[in-house]
């Protein structure tokens, strides 16, 4: 530890730490733009400067580190005329655009000059301007409100490893430029915007919509992809406006792809379902909610050989419920939903052994990390950018094991060339270089399921070194799915039981007379074959299995109720509800109203309710309450011990989304399907 | 190769001793009169003698900072297998100065030998003389030399059967004054912007290619040989003391010989403009000057009877620089020269850093609209006041050096500036200052 | 895209200089190099080295935006430039600069229709002691006054 002063105050900071740092240890904050942690240093924009004794000059406390005795001043005279007038100075060629622009109310530079700077502006020469640029459907450009911080590349570089943006031209001309001149080909994340102080980076979804302050946020998890990213939505008046994560909250930071940050809009699409449908004479005619529960209920009383596709996005109260449901009420294990990753067998193989679970935390903290058949940068953005990160910032060693060329490739200290048959030879030829390292986390796709898990757990064993796993899925809550025993032959927690029809057979049975489907789009791969049942589809949009349902209830969205999802690490974190959409009830209602009705006694059918049975029913689930709640993420416990499934590993099919796809639900965001189509395509 | 003026009787000639040589710039000239001597010695020496023999020489970088440059060349870490780079700084856009191109162009084996004598030195392996754009004939130039120099075996493998090996490349710029700046040069080696590093850590410990490198001025190390040969003491008594050597001025502006001359450090500046510039041309009387660049203070004509040295100018608040020296007779407009080299500092930031890009350009245009006739009388303290903002704070010195000269030239000829308001109606009140 | 055989052997050449992995200091000498045979830095070019260079075209653009001598479009066939820095102008480099633009008829990097002749006010070009001082393309020329200005572009059809 070294010993400094700062304003007349003793600090002790670790050894190599930088100043501005360790002033923040010591709870003085020294202003900066440019300065951003995880990220290069720049000292490009002089905000930090401070007076340190025996300095010849002020210096920027972003590249200075500590030193033994050293003493610092950082609201000395000349530290407080120079903040005002570098502030001055920007301010020179920045617009008047506070009444207009986005970031009014949330922008660094109001905060700093309200903070810092002078009172009057000296400047009455004309302004450099250039007129705005717009780089993409969602990315825009103004030059003249840009302070040139350099944000933006860096989180574009270094940060999702893209490099999409860059600088061009010299001195007072300097602008940030995009990589095909005059539009992006990039991720669309989004990150450069959030990460911009001013408004330079403007959203071209929020554009112009709302001012900060009228907007309420609400912080929930993203009902995309498998990461369980927190995205806190804004919403004002009923809608949810805009995503983003600037108050870090969640495991992800300020992390979001462009479906956490934007592919919020297929909430509030014209085509949602608000009213239920009952198919009279072929036709689905829309109908009270009483009478379309009336023909649910009149049909699951009758009985028969019934099967249930569950969702990967519903909540696991609605899960559990749902299996709960089928497996009490209905009689029937026949109950699935669209498995992606062979969780079941890791977890079986994992028992007895001394390797566990990998987490979030671990892709950014692990000595090195391999990759089997799967597009992370793509599939799973934010594991993808704490690896990218913990690359960066602890040179981790990145194996790579793909069919193809991925982004991993370039920091990787090995990449092999696979195919999904084949994944294991390509493993293989990395281990020297593997046994070399002193820990491995192992990330791997749906090419690694069956027995190929066991093999994959013998191979970690070989190498001897401690070997954590995870088994990648698709969906936001596709491990809780799981979790919650949403399968034929496994109940909550992994128990046994008797084994049902997998979701091939409930569509490739002839004999059916009851399926029920919720929050799922299974005739969108599969044909069903039972012509004969009757269907019951709880959904948002009329998907193609709804237009095959006798009857349709209007489901909410996963940013319409309150509940829990799990994450493919095994993280639990809480839903909470942010809108409603009229007419639409949570499938947790739904199926306490179909119970209620038929005289089955679930307990008391809310969130909060269910969730206390989970955390006592359910393995793995016993986690801490008030974590969950404060909007934290639990870790679940791996379950120790064998589980048998006799479920084929061939039906184990991962849905290989990118990053403008997550299975039905992004055909309604119209903003992905825009950047999807945008000039430049998709960037590799 | 003609020269561009002609030389003086009172100069002192050491690098610039074979100007106007027939085929000065071939290899048998610069042999014939004891050439590749100075290499011959260091190859005999040990790394820490070649340093001393600099260090006594008390030679200082000539390219505008002047610094030590034995010590600079200390400081490049001796215990490492890691190869090691020379780089020659012949970017020379410091206005004013045009000095380093007639060393490249009439005796180029003298800067060869310098830098072959500075890789003995640190054990370097590669060298690149990065020469600015505007001097592509000079590239051409210098590539021909080179070409010659391995033919006839002084570069490349067994340098003149030393042993010693070497490689040495031209690297042209392309329109940048901000890559004289030694870590901006460095950038732009590396095929990039030409925007300068942080710092620490220095080039002689990460410079090309986060190599340590000895990065010089074309002038300091065409010097070195001579140091070599006649030793350090021989080359600090030419000067004053701790600031040895001979050094070469560009006299410009408005005497009756402007030319490059090669003086000792300490000659009188008044002596140098009367005997070697010939005074001031048409009978007329000196205003001022800008002694070593556009970047140093500039001095009233009563202020320059003083030695031309680092020690002694920067008594004298301002430095000796790159040696552009700048006369000015008394029908100069000192608000249109404040103007002209403040345009110049705007077009040249390189706009990494808030208060150089936004201070210089603020300040052309305010004195832009002085010069049109514009100006207002708050604005005249607010030159030095936005001036003074920047010094100091900046990410690179071209800060400084825009805002040196500028603060100079308010302070000492202010009646200027309030004769240009004075002929504005609608001049305005007093300087708001900053609370 | 490919260039002179003298030009190819010229980047060949150029891209030895470099330690191994480091060629991207090629790039700048190659932009230079290949704009006196292009004419101008074109798109077309800035892809081909940013091909040969394993580079984005970004980072090919990023450069080409920083440096005064790279320019996007071409020039007269001969390029004026005039210095207007405070050596040249205390011997009447503005006064010159402002009769070349008469003369020629365009202004500050303005080409002529015909293409012979583009004119530039350029900074500083290393030729302080004999001011004024132009270059024309890469020729540097000292002494000049707007009489010589006037030889010097009658010499140049």
């Amino acid at each position: 530890m070294v010993k400094l002063t700062i304003n007349e105050m003793a600090v002790e900071a670790p050894a190599g730490m930088l100043l501005i740092d360790a002033a923040k240890l010591a709870g003085i904050e020294i202003p900066a733009f440019c300065y951003y942690e995880g990220m290069a240093l720049q000292a490009a924009c002089r905000m930090c400067l401070v007076e340190i004794e025996k300095a010849p000059k002020l210096m920027a406390a972003c590249v200075v580190t500590v030193a033994e005795g050293m003493v610092v001043r950082t609201e000395a005279p000349a530290v407080v005329k120079a903040r005002k007038t570098t502030l001055e100075f920007l301010l020179t060629n920045h617009p008047l655009d506070c009444p207009v622009c986005d970031k009014g109310g949330e922008c660094e530079l109001q905060d700093m000059v309200f903070k810092y700077g002078v009172g009057e502006s000296r400047y009455t020469e004309v302004k450099v301007h250039v007129p705005e640029k717009q780089w993409s459907p969602v990315v825009f450009y103004d030059g003249p409100r840009c302070i040139l911080c350099y944000r933006c590349v860096r989180v574009c570089g270094e940060g999702m490893g893209v490099g999409a943006l860059g600088v061009v031209n010299r001195g007072v001309f300097s602008e940030i430029a995009p990589s095909h001149g005059d539009h992006l080909e990039c991720d669309e994340c989004g990150a450069c915007i959030d990460i911009c102080p001013v408004g330079a980076l403007t959203s071209g979804a929020y554009r112009y919509k709302t001012r900060p302050w009228e907007m309420e946020h609400v912080g929930t998890i993203c009902t995309h992809c498998s990461n369980g990213c927190k995205t806190t939505l804004g919403v004002r008046t009923n809608e949810i406006v805009r995503g983003n994560n600037r108050d870090r909250s969640g495991l992800n930071g300020e992390f979001l792809c462009v479906k956490g940050r934007y592919a919020f809009d297929f909430n509030h699409h014209p085509e949602r379902l608000q009213t239920p449908l009952l198919k009279v004479n072929g036709k689905l005619e829309e109908v009270s909610w009483s009478r379309a529960l009336q023909a649910v209920v009149e049909k699951f009383k009758t009985g028969g050989k019934t099967g249930v596709v569950g969702s990967t996005r519903i909540s696991n109260e609605e899960a559990y419920l749902l299996q709960k449901f089928a497996r009490t009420a209905l009689n029937t294990n026949n109950i699935d939903h669209h498995r992606s990753g062979d969780v079941v067998t890791l977890l079986d193989s994992l028992s007895g052994k001394a390797a566990t679970l990998g987490t979030a935390d671990d892709c950014y903290n692990t000595k090195a990390v391999l990759i089997i058949g799967a597009d992370l940068s793509q599939q799973q953005p934010f594991l993808a950018n704490q690896i990218r990160a913990n690359y960066r910032h602890h040179k981790a060693g990145v194996y790579v094991a793909t069919p193809g060329a991925v982004r991993e490739d370039k920091i990787g200290k090995a990449a092999v060339r696979t195919t999904d048959s084949d994944w294991l030879t390509g493993v293989e030829s990395m281990r020297e270089k593997l046994k070399g390292e002193t820990e491995l986390l192992v990330l791997f796709g749906d090419a690694v399921k069956g027995a190929g898990v066991s093999k994959l757990v013998e191979f970690g064993e070989s190498l001897g070194i401690p070997v954590k796993y995870i088994c990648l899925v698709d969906y936001a809550n596709s491990r809780g799915a799981m979790d919650m025993g949403l399968l034929p032959d496994l109940g909550p927690g992994y128990h046994g039981v008797e084994p049902g029809l997998s979701l091939p057979e409930m569509m490739a049975a002839t004999d059916l007379d009851l399926l029920w489907v919720v929050g799922a789009n299974p005739l969108r791969r599969h044909s069903f074959s039972s012509e004969n049942a009757f269907v019951v589809v709880q959904d948002m949009f009329l998907t193609e299995t709804a237009q095959r349902a006798d009857v349709v209830l209007p489901a909410a969205s996963a940013y319409e109720k309150n509940g829990t999802v799990t994450n493919v690490c095994g993280q639990v974190q809480r839903l909470k509800k942010a809108v409603e959409t009229v007419g639409a009830k949570t499938d947790l209602t739904i199926i306490g109203l179909i119970a209620r009705a038929m005289g089955v006694n679930l307990g008391k059918v809310d969130a909060d309710a269910v969730f206390a049975e989970i955390q006592k029913t359910v393995r793995g689930y016993n986690v801490p309450l008030p974590v969950i709640v404060t909007g934290g993420a639990a870790q679940t416990m791996p379950v120790n011990g064998r589980v048998s499934s006799t479920v084929l590993p061939e039906l184990i099919q991962s849905s290989r989304d990118t990053l403008f796809t997550t299975g039905t639900l992004t055909r309604y965001s119209k903003i992905l399907n825009e950047v999807m189509e945008a000039p430049g395509g998709l960037y590799r | 190769m003609k020269l561009y003026n002609p030389p003086s009787p009172l100069e002192t000639k050491v690098v610039s001793k074979r100007f106007g040589m027939e085929n000065s710039w071939k290899l048998d000239t610069y042999l014939a009169t004891g050439g590749f001597e100075g290499f011959k010695k260091a190859m005999g020496m040990s790394s820490d003698e070649i340093i001393n023999e600099v260090k006594a020489s008390s030679l200082r970088g000539r390219g505008g900072a002047g610094f030590p440059t034995g010590m600079k060349w200390g400081f490049v870490p001796r215990n490492t297998d890691a190869p090691k780079y020379i780089v020659v700084n012949a970017d020379e856009s410091e206005p004013g100065t045009c000095k380093d191109r007639l060393l490249m162009e009439h005796d180029p084996y003298l800067l060869i030998e310098g830098i072959l004598i500075a890789a003995k030195a640190v054990g370097a392996s590669k060298g690149w003389i990065y020469i600015r754009g505007e001097y592509r004939y000079l590239v051409d130039h210098v590539d021909d030399v080179l070409k010659e120099a391995y033919q006839r075996g002084y570069m490349g493998k067994n340098i003149a059967g030393t042993g010693f090996d070497f490689e040495l490349y031209t690297q042209i710029g392309a329109g940048a004054y901000e890559c004289g700046e030694e870590s901006a040069l460095l950038e732009s080696l590396e095929g990039k912007r030409g925007v300068p590093r942080i710092r620490p850590p220095f080039p002689a410990v990460s410079g090309a290619f986060q190599a340590p490198t000895v990065l010089n001025n074309v002038e300091t190390f065409c010097a070195v040989p001579d140091i070599l040969c006649n030793g350090g003491k021989w080359f600090a008594d030419l000067g004053t003391p701790k600031n040895g050597g001979t050094r070469m001025v560009c006299l410009a502006g408005h005497v009756n010989k402007p030319g490059v001359y090669e003086v000792p450090l300490g000659m009188n500046m008044m002596y140098f403009i009367n005997e070697l510039g010939g005074g001031m041309r048409g009978g007329k009387k000196m205003k001022a000057l800008i002694p070593g660049g556009s970047s140093c203070p500039l001095l009233r004509a009563d202020e320059c009877d003083i030695a031309m040295d680092y020690d002694s100018m920067a008594k004298a608040g301002t430095m000796l620089g790159s040696g552009g020296m700048m006369v000015m007779d008394e029908d100069t407009d000192m608000v249109k020269v404040a103007l002209r080299i403040m345009r110049f500092y705007k077009h040249e930031s390189c706009g990494w850093c808030i208060p150089c890009r936004e201070g210089t350009t603020w300040l052309q245009k305010m004195l832009a609209r002085i010069v049109d006739g514009n100006g207002a009388v708050r604005d005249i303290d607010l030159i030095g006041d936005l001036a003074k903002n920047m010094l100091g704070r900046t990410f690179c010195p071209l800060g400084d050096a825009a805002a040196m000269p500028t603060i100079s030239i308010v302070e000492k000829f202010r009646p200027e500036f309030e004769a240009y308001v004075a002929k504005n109606p609608f001049a305005a009140s007093e300087l708001v200052q900053v609370a | 895209m490919t260039f002179s055989p003298e030009l190819e052997t010229r980047f060949a050449l150029l891209l030895t200089h470099y330690p191994e992995g480091r060629h991207r200091g090629a790039l700048i000498p190659m932009l230079m190099y290949a704009q006196d045979e292009v004419g101008a830095i074109t798109p077309d070019l800035m892809e081909e080295l940013a091909k040969r260079l394993g580079l984005k075209v970004l980072e090919v653009d990023e450069v080409v935006g920083y440096y005064s001598m790279l320019h996007k479009k071409p020039q007269g066939k001969y390029h004026v430039q005039i210095c207007t820095n405070v050596a040249c102008m205390l011997l009447g480099g503005a006064e010159l600069y402002e009769h070349a633009g008469k003369k020629l008829g365009v202004g500050h990097k303005q080409t002529q229709a015909s293409g012979r002749f583009s004119l530039e006010e350029v900074e500083c070009i290393g030729a302080c002691s004999w001011a004024p001082a132009i270059q024309v393309n890469y020729d540097f020329h000292h002494d000049v006054t707007p009489a010589k200005l006037d030889q010097i572009l009658e010499g140049l059809q």
